[in-house]
C-alpha cells in the first residue's frame, strides 16, 4: 500500500486543472447567457459567421495532414535503417518543431513577403513577375502548418517504422521481392496502425492552428477558423458560455475524425510486428 | 527498374533538401533584418547594426520577459518531475483496479490539443482569480508537462531491476530512502533527459500562456506574438531581433537536450519499442 500514495499528487492534479475545468465548461454551455439550455449550440449553427468557421478549419486541417503523413511516410521508410544519417537527418528535421509556429509566422512574412528573397529570387531568374501572394490568405496558413506539422508527422512515423522487425523485409527480399512490393506488402499492413495514428495527432494538432491563421493568415475572412472563434467569444465578448460551447464542438469535431480514422484502420491487418522462431 | 529508384530516391532527396532549404532562409531572412540598418527590395541591407537589439530589449521590456520566463519554465520542469516521477514509479511497478482509466487520464492532455482544454481552463481560472498571475501560467503549463513526464519515465523505470529494490528494502530502507539513494540515482539520466524535453516544449508553449497570463505574466512566445499581431506599430527589425532571441534560447536548449535524447523522443511516446541489446 506505501508506494501507491505516489501517484496520488499526479491523479490529483489532473482531476483539478484537466477534468474539472472541462466538465466545467461543458455544464457552462448549457448555461447559456439568454435562451434555452441549448442556446448556444442552436447559435453557433445558426449563425453562418460561426458555423463556417468548422468548414474553414476542416479545409485548412484535412489537406494539411494529408500532405504531411504523404511526405513524411516515403522519407521516413527511406531513413528506417539506424546510420549516422539517420541521426543527422532526424535532427535536422526536428529543429522546425523547436521555431514554434509564432517563429514560424515572423519568418514566412520576411522571407515570402512581396520584397523577401523568394519573390526576388522569382524575379531574378524572370520566372514569375508579379508579386507572390503567399503570405496573409490561404496558402499562408496552409504553408506554416506543413512546416510545422511535418516534424511531428515525420518522427512519428520514422518511429513506428523502426519498430518494425527488419528480419520480415529481409525475408521478403530474399524471396524476391523488391523495394516496392517490400513497402507494400510487408511494411504497409504493419504500419497501418502507425499511420492511423499519426494521421490522427497531425489533424488534432492542424485543427486546432492559432497563432499562424492570424499572423500569416486572413483572420477576418479565409482563415477565420474555430479556435479564433472560440477566442472571440471568450476574450472580446466576454462570453465564457459561448466560448465554452465552441471550444465543445471543436473537441467534438476532433474526435469524430479519429473515431472515422480508427474506424477505418480496423479493416487493416493486426498483429505482432516482430517476427519470432517458429 | 533500377532507373525508377534511382529516380525516387532522388526526388525524395529533392523534396527534403527544398524543404529544409527554405527553412533554413527564412530563418536567414529574420536574422538578416535583425542586424540591418535598412533593407529595402535588394539582396542584401545597406548596413549592419546591432541597435535593434537594443531596441528591442527597452521597447519589448525582454529583461522582464525573460525573467517571467525563466521564472514558468523553471517552476514547470520542477514541478512536473515531482509529481511526475513517483507516478511514473507507480505505474511502472503496481496493478491496481482502474490503472487503464488511470493511465487515459494522463495521456488525454497530450492528444487533446491545449486550444480545446485551454478555453474552458481559462474561464476557470478567471473565476478563481487565478489568471493573469504567475502562478496560474505555471499550473496551466503543468497540465500537458506533468503526463509527459510520467509517458516518458514509466517505460524507463520499468526497465530497471526490481531486485535493487527489494534488497533497499531487506535493509530497512523506506520509500524515501530507497528514492534517495537507490532509485534516484539510478533514474538521473532519464529525469535529466525528460526534464529538457519539458523544457523545451515549455519554452515554446503558445496556447495555454496566451490563454491564462496577463500583462506582468507573459513569456518570450507570447511576448513575440504580440510583437508579430502589432507589427504595423513596432519597426520590423526589432520584431525580428526579438524572434532571434527567441530562436536562440529555444536552439540553446534543444541542442543541449539532443546530447542526451533521442529526437524521435521529442514527440510524445506513444508506443514501446523493443530495444535491441
Amino acid at each position: 500500500m506505501g508506494t501507491f500514495i505516489l501517484i496520488v499528487p499526479a491523479v490529483i492534479f489532473m482531476l483539478l486543472f484537466f477534468i474539472y475545468p472541462f466538465l466545467y465548461g461543458l455544464v457552462l454551455s448549457f448555461q447559456p447567457a439568454q435562451g434555452d439550455w441549448l442556446a448556444n449550440y442552436a447559435r453557433f449553427f445558426a449563425d453562418s459567421h460561426l458555423w463556417r468557421t468548422l468548414n474553414t478549419t476542416f479545409n485548412l486541417a484535412l489537406p494539411v495532414t494529408i500532405i504531411n503523413v504523404a511526405l513524411a511516410l516515403p522519407i521516413a521508410f527511406r531513413m528506417r535503417h539506424k546510420s549516422r544519417h539517420q541521426r543527422w537527418v532526424t535532427t535536422i528535421l526536428v529543429v522546425p518543431i523547436t521555431l514554434g509556429t509564432v517563429l514560424i509566422a515572423e519568418g514566412m512574412l520576411a522571407y515570402l513577403g512581396p520584397k523577401g528573397w523568394l519573390s526576388q529570387a522569382l524575379q531574378f531568374v524572370h520566372l514569375y513577375d508579379g508579386p507572390i501572394r503567399l503570405t496573409h490568405n490561404y496558402w499562408g496558413v496552409l504553408l506554416s502548418l506543413v512546416i510545422s506539422g511535418f516534424p511531428l508527422a515525420f518522427l512519428l512515423i520514422l518511429s513506428y517504422l523502426t519498430g518494425i522487425d527488419p528480419v520480415l523485409e529481409r525475408a521478403a527480399a530474399t524471396l524476391g521481392a523488391n523495394s516496392w512490393n517490400r513497402f507494400r506488402h510487408i511494411y504497409l499492413p504493419l504500419l497501418a496502425p502507425g499511420l492511423a495514428i499519426t494521421f490522427c495527432l497531425a489533424f488534432v494538432q492542424a485543427f486546432s492552428v492559432f497563432p499562424s491563421a492570424v499572423l500569416v493568415g486572413a483572420p477576418a475572412g479565409s482563415t477565420r477558423v474555430i479556435s479564433l472563434a472560440a477566442y472571440e467569444a471568450a476574450f472580446e465578448q466576454y462570453d465564457y458560455p459561448m466560448a465554452s460551447a465552441v471550444a465543445m464542438i471543436m473537441g467534438l469535431a476532433q474526435l469524430a475524425v479519429v473515431a472515422a480514422v480508427l474506424a477505418l484502420r480496423r479493416g487493416f491487418y493486426r498483429g505482432p510486428v516482430v517476427g519470432g522462431k517458429g | 527498374m533500377k532507373w525508377l529508384e534511382r529516380a525516387w530516391s532522388g526526388l525524395l532527396l529533392g523534396t527534403m533538401t527544398l524543404f529544409v532549404v527554405n527553412i533554413g532562409l527564412m530563418v536567414a531572412a529574420v536574422a538578416t533584418n535583425s542586424f540591418a540598418r535598412r533593407w529595402l527590395g535588394t539582396w542584401l541591407p545597406e548596413g549592419y547594426t546591432a541597435n535593434w537589439y537594443l531596441a528591442a530589449w527597452k521597447e519589448f521590456q525582454l529583461g522582464a520577459v525573460l525573467w517571467v520566463t525563466i521564472e514558468v519554465v523553471g517552476a514547470v520542469v520542477l514541478l512536473s518531475i515531482l509529481i511526475g516521477v513517483p507516478a511514473a514509479y507507480v505505474l511502472a511497478r503496481r496493478e491496481f483496479a482502474g490503472k487503464k482509466l488511470v493511465v487515459l487520464l494522463f495521456l488525454l492532455p497530450l492528444i487533446i490539443p491545449p486550444m480545446t482544454y485551454g478555453i474552458p481552463l481559462a474561464t476557470v481560472m478567471y473565476q478563481a482569480h487565478l489568471a493573469g498571475t504567475l502562478g496560474g501560467v505555471i499550473l496551466a503549463n503543468l497540465i500537458p508537462a506533468a503526463p509527459f513526464v510520467i509517458l516518458v519515465m514509466t517505460p524507463f523505470i520499468e526497465q530497471i531491476d526490481t531486485n535493487l529494490e527489494s534488497a533497499a528494502r531487506v535493509f530497512g530502507a523506506g520509500t524515501g530512502r530507497m528514492f534517495l539513494y537507490v532509485l534516484g540515482p539510478l533514474l538521473a539520466p532519464g529525469i535529466l533527459a525528460a526534464g529538457l524535453l519539458v523544457l523545451v516544449r515549455t519554452i515554446a508553449m503558445f496556447e495555454l500562456t496566451f490563454l491564462t497570463c496577463g500583462a506582468d505574466s507573459q513569456t518570450l512566445v507570447v511576448a513575440l506574438y504580440y510583437a508579430v499581431f502589432a507589427a504595423g506599430v513596432r519597426a520590423p527589425q526589432s520584431v525580428d531581433a526579438m524572434a532571434i532571441v527567441y530562436m536562440a534560447a529555444t536552439l540553446l536548449w534543444l541542442l543541449i537536450a539532443l546530447r542526451f535524447v533521442n529526437p524521435t523522443q521529442l514527440v510524445s511516446r506513444v508506443k514501446e519499442h523493443p530495444r535491441p541489446a
